[in-house]
């Protein structure tokens, strides 16, 4: 239902969710920025939000911005979702604090440090094997290929069904949007994924070592109960693989598309970690997370009543010229501190240091034996109603 | 308003001015100096804004986090002094606050 507060702000006539907008939803940020800092959008039934500081600080209110309503369209106080909700995404304080401080002590900067030499391994000889080539595809050859050769074990999974993950993934981002036609032809076929995940996710079919399985020996000490973590390796699952695949893509997809920065990279690997930084700034991943108001709030002179979904524009955030200078360039050496890649606050993403990893691991192993990348084709997106996914980037490389 | 001294890594010296409401990292990172990286913004999620705080000073901070106190334990380059400076919020208390931006991990 329309509230009469939607009436006092700019309405817009988009859906940010129809395949026009979603092949190409930079085309439409200008837009929604300039309407005002706080807009309604009768297409979704929700206020909307695009403008750097107000994103951010919706994000960083978590108390009025709550989140165990859904992150997506559907409001979990009125609505079921399709599976039972995340205990990190989809929970408020102080759930959310007990499960996200737990998750961090296995998610740790230390578990990542004893990883790193192993990973660089694989950077290294799969980065190896495509300069051999010289033709390939940065997506199917590349940033689909690299999460799999390590995340999977490092979570421990089983062996078998492992490419459920990305199909399970496409599920899971369609689900925050509305049941639409990007939904139900994206997610055709994938059904199965559901189940491999439910089963991937149980004790029994997680080895010893892996992060999944520190998550049920938490559950042994009493940090939360074995249904809970269950429910917490599911997150590892969801948010895993398809962010990082579509990170490692993009920031590719840009450094082929920027020779001139490309070329700074060469000469100065050190830059690696802002290169990957600013990929994620430029073209976000995650293009859009839902909130829904706890109370009446005032943003930007706007008031939006209690239990109402806010749609937040992240990636239009992370472009928004009141913030950013000349926020449409591509700039390694630029500061991204503070963008809203990975969201803002206490749901900032939990795996964001296993993606930057990833993405300076393949990042530094590209600078070390390319001379130059070229795109030999268009690149082709993939339609999801969250992600901005990308299914080829067809590219040449020139060996250093 | 106030002052926070910086020593860079290369051991120069940065004087930024900081108010209250802001982290120490956004007073520093807002003066221009981008070798404090701050990946995560301030979320206390990455690390990449750790400092070592004077030892007149250290004491006057709040105390530190878990979460904080976990991060810097990956840090190779962790000293009784380490803080993760968007953790350190500004107040007047703090004026004339004296670090060292900490080498990078």
């Amino acid at each position: 239902m329309k509230p009469a507060e939607a009436e006092a702000v700019p309405n817009l006539a988009i859906d940010p969710f129809d395949k026009v907008f979603l092949g190409d939803p930079y085309a439409y940020h200008d837009m929604i920025r300039e309407a005002g800092p706080v807009v309604w959008l009768d297409s979704v039934g929700a206020f909307a939000m695009a403008r750097y500081e107000e994103v951010k600080d919706s994000l960083r209110d978590h108390e009025t911005f709550c989140s165990s309503r859904g992150v997506g369209t559907l409001d979990f106080a009125k609505e079921t979702p399709f599976r039972p909700p995340s205990l990190l995404l989809e929970a408020d304080p102080p759930l959310h604090d007990r499960t996200r401080s737990m998750m961090n002590r296995i998610v740790s900067l230390k578990a990542l440090k004893e990883l790193r030499p192993r990973w660089q391994a694989k950077a290294e000889e799969l980065v190896d094997r495509l300069v051999e080539r010289r033709r390939f595809d940065a997506v199917k050859d590349l940033s689909e290929i690299f999460p799999m050769m390590i995340f999977p074990d490092t979570i421990g999974l089983r062996d078998d069904g492992r490419e459920h993950l990305l199909d399970y993934a496409t599920i899971v981002f369609n689900a925050f949007g509305p049941d639409n036609d990007v939904l139900r032809e994206g997610n055709e076929g994938k059904e199965a994924a559901i189940e491999w995940v439910a089963e991937a996710c149980k004790r029994d079919n997680l080895k010893e070592g892996g992060w999944g399985m520190a998550v049920f020996e938490a559950a042994d000490r009493g940090e939360c109960t074995h249904e809970e973590a269950e429910r917490l390796v599911r997150s590892f699952l969801s948010a895993g693989v398809d962010t990082t695949v579509n990170g490692i893509g993009h920031m590719v997809l840009a450094l082929a598309g920027h020779p001139e920065e490309y070329q700074k990279l060469r000469s100065n690997p050190s830059l690696v970690r802002r290169a990957f930084e600013e990929s994620l700034r430029w073209d976000s991943t995650v293009q859009t997370f839902f909130r829904t108001t706890t109370k009446r709030v005032e943003v930007g002179g706007a008031e939006i009543p209690e239990g109402q979904k806010v749609l937040l524009f992240l990636a239009a955030a992370n472009r928004d010229p009141l913030h950013w200078d000349e926020p449409d360039a591509f700039r390694i050496e630029r500061n991204t501190s503070g963008h809203v890649g990975f969201g803002f606050g206490i749901h900032q993403c939990l795996g964001q240091m296993v993606a930057r990893l990833e993405g300076e691991l393949i990042g530094t192993a590209i600078a070390e034996r390319v001379a130059s990348i070229r795109l030999t084709g268009a690149p082709v997106r993939r339609l999801n109603n969250t992600l901005h996914a990308i299914d080829s980037v067809p590219v040449e490389v020139e060996p250093a | 308003m106030g002052t926070i001294n910086v020593t860079l890594r290369d051991g120069t010296e940065q004087s930024v001015e900081a108010a209250g409401g802001s982290s120490v990292m956004e007073a520093i990172r807002d003066a221009g100096i981008d070798e404090l990286l701050a990946l995560c913004g301030g979320c206390c999620s990455c690390a990449t804004c750790h400092v070592h705080v004077a030892g007149e000073w250290f004491d006057k901070l709040s105390a530190m986090s878990e979460d904080e106190d976990d991060l810097l334990e990956s840090s190779d380059h962790r000293t009784l002094q380490s803080r993760l400076s968007c953790q350190i919020a500004y107040t007047d208390a703090l004026d004339g606050l004296q670090l060292a931006i900490a080498p990078e991990d």
